[in-house]
């Protein structure tokens, strides 16, 4: 940054470098939001400064289904309500949001932390997988609904998933691969029309 | 070769990464251009056109826009998704092991389309056949020849005699098989039995049908993928990442 044509302050630099590591964020737009904070108050700037620090201080992993939170276990393990027979694999945790959003569904959760990946090394030992054979023992749990993504890892990983835990004589069933709501007929290829056909059902 | 703004081309997905929040980088193995990387932009979202014709381990036609860095994907048909793989954890493994062996053993943008037919007629044998382990070592065999590293197994590496039916030595440094008396003192050679030599003579030398023809035992099998393993590990100065799957899952399949 030292190599700018009009010389920058140091802490002005440095957080613009920050922002534009960020996702969706260009030199550009690091350079507006800076801009902004110098100009904000000295307490919005702390309670951004405090949320932000809070995210990995504050938080920790749910020791039942590893979910992020700050408590632990996290709300959905905590409640009462939440079908306990039921549990929702799913690869990140981000991946429990779209989930909840629908409010159809009321049992908890698992995160993987990841997805079978043998090109990249990662197996299950890399996963969170021995942490879900161990919920497993109470015979509590009767469904296992595999959530992984649609492709070819997140196949794998649920044909392996499937592969360890059917024995145990729960129910094990994945979530419907077909075509996406809002996405033509004409651009879906073999596989994700051969699965729709697969889980096509009456209406 | 210099090409234009916007091409057409054949390719095998041989590996993806991903980048940013909704693009991928996918590595292809295409017949003219060899391998090359090119940007897959907004294919982690369930709308996009590209989806599963761009999913790994599928042979599609791709349009491609040179950009300033990676080229990037415009249009993709697919030609043959390999769907018979994709519905087995084994074969998706082994399909897997495939490309990152062409990915280890390949530079990028230089023409090969021996290479490519290669490849692609591995994954057609890997969703017919049923024996997987085969497919992966006639593969190994066939593209150690085509690169240049094709094993010497009917002399003696080292002393020129031609080997005799007995136990001989298996030496990746020597690039082949040691006599009795020279693999002795050799001590990075492993021994190999006089069946697996035979086997991989014969599949040197043949197409896939008749490969298939050979009974294999299960330890002359597990002989069979140790040779190969051991060379390929020495040209390559590394261990491929998916063997530990590889691994794991025979293992586990004997548990079971
Ligand atoms: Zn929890
Ligand atoms: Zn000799």
């Amino acid at each position: 940054m030292s190599t700018n044509l009009i010389p920058t302050a140091e802490p002005i630099a440095k957080l613009i470098e920050e922002f534009s590591k960020l996702p969706g964020i260009g030199p550009k737009s690091a350079q507006r939001l800076t801009y902004y904070l110098l100009r904000a108050s000295t307490n919005e700037v702390s309670a951004l400064a405090d949320a932000i620090r809070n995210l990995k201080e504050r938080l920790t992993l749910c020791s039942s289904c590893l979910n992020i939170t700050d408590s632990d276990p996290c709300a959905i393990c905590r409640d009462e309500e939440r079908d306990r027979t039921k549990i929702c694999i799913v690869e990140e945790p981000i991946d429990i949001i779209p989930l909840e959003r629908t409010k159809k569904y009321t049992g908890l959760y698992h995160v993987l932390h990841g997805v079978i990946a043998p090109t990249d090394g990662i197996g299950p030992d890399e996963l969170k997988v021995k942490e879900l054979l161990a919920r497993l023992n109470d015979g509590l749990v009767t469904e296992i609904i595999l959530a992984n993504n649609p492709n070819l890892e997140g196949e794998a990983t649920a044909m392996y998933l499937q592969r360890l835990i059917a024995p145990l004589g729960i129910r094990v069933t994945r979530l419907a691969r077909g075509l996406p709501y809002g996405g033509d007929l004409e651009y879906a290829d073999d596989v994700t029309i051969s699965r729709a056909l697969e889980g096509r059902q009456e209406i | 070769m210099t090409l234009p703004r916007v091409y057409q081309t054949e390719a095998i997905i041989i590996k993806r990464i991903k980048l940013g929040e909704a693009d991928r980088i996918l590595t292809l193995y295409t017949p003219e251009l060899g391998k090359l990387k090119a940007v897959a932009k907004g294919t982690r979202r369930p709308q996009s056109k590209l989806g599963g014709h761009v999913e790994l381990l599928t042979h599609s036609r791709l349009m491609l826009a040179r950009g300033r860095n990676l080229d990037i994907i415009t249009q993709a048909q697919t030609i043959n998704n390999f769907l018979i793989i994709k519905d087995d954890l084994e074969l998706i493994s082994r399909g897997l092991y495939i490309a990152e062996l062409v990915d280890a053993f390949t530079g990028e943008r230089i023409e090969d389309r021996r290479l490519f037919d290669l490849v692609l007629d591995a994954l057609k044998q890997l969703s017919q056949a049923s024996d997987c382990e085969l497919v992966l070592r006639y593969f190994e065999l066939h593209l150690l020849d085509h690169l240049g590293y094709r094993p010497q197994l009917q002399r003696c590496t080292e002393c020129n005699l031609p080997l005799k039916p007995e136990t001989n030595f298996f030496s990746p440094n020597h690039g082949g098989v040691l006599c009795h008396n020279c693999g002795f003192h050799e001590p990075a050679a492993r021994p190999i039995s006089l069946n697996a030599l035979k086997v991989l003579r014969l599949w040197q030398n043949c197409d896939y049908a008749n490969a298939r023809r050979v009974k294999i035992s299960p330890e002359l099998a597990v002989e069979l993928e140790q040779v190969m393993r051991e060379n390929i590990k020495y040209l390559l100065e590394k261990q491929l990442k998916s063997t530990a799957w590889l691994d794991k899952l025979k293992r586990e399949i004997q548990q079971a």
